[in-house]
């Protein structure tokens, strides 16, 4: 036998993926089970393996179980996960996933519907337009499928009747508009008995559209997404003796040898020395799609997670993102929850800043809420810790956000719809009156002072010593206790770990507001963990100082001066911060102060003379000629 | 001007993606190499993945059962790939489940063999060469495919997985078993071979008329029908054929469940 190479293998075209989607029992899996038998697309055997299992049951052939291989599948009649199969209709190339319909398996139809390129969307005309069918629909829309082939299934149930189909037709349509979504074409069918599947049906001769299978091959192929700006996200960094490469796939645009490209939220610029081949040698230059091995020169920090583009094409970036979400877990998504964002490979902290609008399924309509209902959408903006480097949704891919849990589970898919409006419009204000002019007019800088330690330690004491004698200096200072705080701005805060990074949140953000406005603000908070910490100190940015009131457990138990020790180890204050609660001492704090040996004095003395060094304003114009802000230094001179 | 991808250039893509998040994700990590065509393809994969050397174990779980030709192949290439191999044993079949149909039963032995090498080496990531065109149950399989302390696949009951996006559980005793080759089908991995010159087991060529197309255990495994001789027969044969690959597995055969409570117990 001596065969030629087949031309498909020198080159072919991916396959386009379609997924088939609608309510439950409206016939998806019975669809293709005959789309594949009447296209010649079954393998031997399978066909007689389905008619068996469908008379072990009791029933007539079930072409669904062509796809539902699971027992509990069969067994309950009812699709649980994605299948996907290959399938060639006249030497093109597809593959059909098949969905489930069922509420409960959303996450699975997503998982089979995401990478689709044209969606297939089933409709028993007996029933009509059901929930999922609205879902899906919606789904279709937010994940970016653009081509969809409504089918009007079981139109032998009733009679192939012309009047009542169209009156489905005419409903799907209405549900369609409003998502943008046009349907390519819009059949009735009958998958069970094969009309206008691969074969034109004498039964609905009146249907002068295409059939299911010209349908399927008047879809346009998937477009590769090599227009576009470069974006490469870094998966890894490997080293090989002296050299270092960076990995990752290009997810649009193209490289080349000899580019300088920008790195992640700092932009550092490099130059692509090389792109790494094995065993093929280097190549000059790589397009979207590809995974690649750049070297980079000068040696610059690169980690997992940053950004490559071309500096002349940086993407968006911003703290607070407008996202369009589906909801995933089976609980309701709530306002201040915090989540990890991946995107491509970076990872970012975000908490639910706002809901802005919750769609009802039942008509699709949007309205204000505080929650997302399980298997719910809607626009929610969230706030990350520090600067998300994005660019907006895209069928084709980018802005491709996924929520993820503290458990790692993925709980909804975000796409990044772009900038939310918010701290944005704030910020003009600020500009009128500059940090650096109150300063200026002052003789001192508004700043936080975060004072943390455990209960006990002092910090309450120190706090009021010092603001006292600033006072009386002619300096505004205020303390902010935590303990004051919760019988009012965070009475509503109890003392859960989110509770907490709540309040020490709302505190960070009332300190800064205090700061910016040129006071000195003292924050006496236990604020036990490092995170937390690092929280405040994004939020004052360069306000902010960190000081430990360090004092050993031992001694503040032995203090007690509020009887809380005591009531710790009697059990009755669960999770209390240093007796069954973790505290976690500051690593590098801006000041330590040891109150278990320095007497109350000595440790005023020292905060007071820390505090009097931070706050002496850093009037650059005047102290080295350099102009920071010409704002300023003209209010200083007037 | 950079030459379109082909389908072949998409496939190898994403799969050296889905090896370097695995890498990334999961320590430690391993690859099982039962010789056959798809791991022959997973390790090429990983060796262009990493720039030459694959930076963790390969394991065989070695039924005893192999062709001879396989170990050959297994020492040869092991030292010529410098791979880290390691070998694990299973357990003789009177210690699995009576239940299971005599192949399937025969089968599950390896899963014993490979729930033993995870333990011992307490690994948090396999990697697997299962393909979804292969078999209905793999075909709803995920890219990471979480297994709880017990191994088992929890198939009603599996995570969203989009956007290139993967979950890798954190409990004790988990692991993920990770897919970069599911999206292939049989046709692709031969074409796969012939591009890359891809070394195999000589089994797959026709010899008085018969091939192996698939390659388990000598006594539960039988050689089909067939003339191709070379990589190009093969897929020559591929494209006009109509029987599945799996048909001379014995354990696929022998009740509509068999291979679905293989798989949920831990087996491939
Ligand atoms: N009469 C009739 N029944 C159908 C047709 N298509 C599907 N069915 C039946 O509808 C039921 C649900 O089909 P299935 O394919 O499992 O629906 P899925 O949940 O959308 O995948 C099965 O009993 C099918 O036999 C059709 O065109 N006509
Ligand atoms: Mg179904």
């Amino acid at each position: 036998m001596n065969v030629p190479l087949d031309p498909a293998l020198a080159a072919a075209e991916m396959p386009t993926p379609i997924v088939i989607v609608g309510h439950v029992d409206h016939g998806k899996s019975t669809l293709i089970g005959r789309l594949l038998h009447d296209t010649d697309n079954l393998l031997a055997g399978k066909l007689d393996a389905a008619r068996l299992s469908s008379e072990k049951r009791g029933l007539g052939i079930e072409w669904s179980f062509l796809l539902d291989s699971l027992q509990a599948e069969r067994d309950q009649g009812v699709t649980i996960d994605a299948t996907r199969l290959p399938f060639t209709l006249d030497g093109r190339g597809f593959v059909i996933v098949d969905a489930p319909g069922h509420r409960q398996f959303l996450r699975n139809m997503i998982t089979g519907a995401a990478g689709a390129s044209a969606a297939v969307l089933v409709v028993d005309v007996t029933e009509g337009v059901r929930d999922q069918t609205r879902r899906h629909a919606m789904l279709l829309r937010l994940i970016g499928v653009a081509e969809v082939i409504v089918v009007l299934n079981k139109a032998d149930l009733l009679g192939f009747d012309r009047a009542r189909i169209d009156a489905v037709a005419a409903h799907l349509t209405a549900l369609l508009a409003p998502l943008d979504i046009t349907p390519r074409a819009v059949i009735p069918v009958s998958a069970r008995h094969g009309d206008n599947i691969a074969a034109r049906s004498s039964h609905l001769a009146w249907h002068t559209g295409p059939t299911l299978i010209e349908a399927l091959a008047a879809l346009p192929r998937p477009l590769p997404a090599v227009s576009g700006p470069l974006r490469l996200s870094v998966q890894d960094v490997y080293r090989q003796g002296e050299r270092r490469f960076v990995v990752g796939r290009i997810e649009s645009g193209r490289l080349a040898v000899g580019d300088t490209v920008a790195i992640g939220a700092a932009g550092h610029r490099a130059t692509i020395t090389a792109i790494a081949g094995w065993p093929t040698p280097p190549a000059q230059s790589a397009g979207a799609g590809q995974s690649v091995a750049l070297e980079l020169a000068p040696e610059v920090v690169v980690a997992r997670g940053d950004l490559l583009y071309h500096p002349s094409a940086a993407p968006l970036r911003a703290r607070r993102l407008a996202t369009r979400i589906f909801w995933l877990r089976q609980e309701p998504l709530r306002l201040g929850e915090s989540f990890q964002l991946r995107l491509a490979t970076a990872e970012y902290k975000v908490r639910v800043s706002a809901i802005e609008r919750v769609v009802r399924i039942d008509d699709l309509s949007a309205e204000a809420g505080t929650e997302v209902p399980p298997e719910g959408f809607a626009d929610i903006t969230l706030t990350a810790a520090e600067e998300v480097l994005f660019d907006p949704f895209r069928p084709e891919g980018g802005g491709r956000g996924v929520l993820v849990d503290g458990h790692q589970h993925i709980v909804g898919g975000a796409p990044i719809l772009g900038v939310a409006a918010g701290r944005e419009h704030v910020f003009p204000l600020d500009a009128a009156v500059s940090h650096t002019a109150r300063a200026a007019a002052k003789g001192y800088r508004g700043a936080v002072f975060w004072l943390t330690g455990l209960p006990g330690a002092g910090k309450s004491t120190l706090a009021r010593q010092a603001e006292q004698r600033l006072f009386a200096d002619g300096i505004d200072a205020v303390v902010l206790d935590g303990d004051t705080l919760r019988t009012g701005l965070n009475a509503d805060l109890g003392f859960s770990p989110r509770e907490r990074e709540e309040n020490v949140r709302r505190t960070a953000e009332v300190a800064r507001l205090m700061a910016e406005a040129g006071l000195v603000v003292i924050v006496a908070l236990i604020s036990p963990q490092a995170a937390m910490r690092a929280e405040a100190r994004r939020v004052g940015g360069d306000l902010f100082h960190e000081i430990h009131i360090a004092a050993d457990v031992a001694t503040c138990e032995a203090r007690d001066p509020k009887g809380l020790y005591a009531k710790a180890r009697a059990g009755t204050l669960p999770g209390f911060t240093g007796i069954d609660g973790s505290y976690e001492a500051p690593a590098a704090p801006d000041l330590r102060l040891d109150t278990g040996r320095l007497s109350v004095g000595v440790a005023a003395e020292a905060l007071i003379a820390f505090i009097a060094e931070a706050i002496a304003p850093k009037d650059t114009a005047a102290a080295d000629g350099t102009a920071v802000d010409n704002g300023a230094a003209a209010l200083a001179r007037l | 001007m950079i030459p379109d991808m082909t389908d072949l250039d998409h496939l190898e893509s994403q799969s050296i993606f889905i090896l370097r998040e695995a890498y990334h994700r999961l320590k430690p990590l391993a690859m099982l190499w039962s010789l056959g065509k798809d791991s022959n393809v997973c390790v090429w994969l990983a060796r262009k993945a990493f720039l030459g050397q694959v930076p963790f174990p390969v394991m065989h779980v070695d039924t005893g059962k192999k062709f001879p030709e396989m170990y050959a192949f297994r020492e040869r290439y092991a030292k010529e790939w410098g791979l880290d191999l390691i070998i694990g044993t299973c357990p003789p079949v009177e210690e699995i489940d009576p239940s299971l149909p005599p192949a399937a039963r025969s089968a599950a032995r390896k899963t014993a063999g490979l729930a033993t090498l995870i333990e011992r080496h307490r690994l948090a990531g396999v990697i697997a060469g299962i393909r979804r065109d292969e078999q209905a149950t793999r075909a709803k399989e995920r890219v990471f495919s979480p297994r709880g302390a017990s191994h088992r696949w929890d198939v009603r009951n599996q995570p969203p997985e989009f956007w290139d996006q993967f979950v890798t559980p954190i409990e004790d005793g988990a692991h993920v078993r990770v897919h970069p080759l599911l999206a292939w089908r049989e046709v692709d991995i031969w074409r796969y071979i012939a591009r890359e010159n891809i070394p195999v087991v000589d089994l797959y060529f026709s010899r008085d008329g018969k091939r192996y197309r698939s390659l388990g255990d000598q006594d539960i495994t039988s050689p089909v029908a067939s003339e191709a001789g070379s990589v190009e027969e093969i897929i020559a044969e591929l494209y006009a054929t109509r029987e599945p690959e799996r048909a001379g597995r014995a354990m696929d055969h022998e009740s509509e469940d068999a291979f679905e409570r293989l798989r949920v117990a831990g087996y491939l």
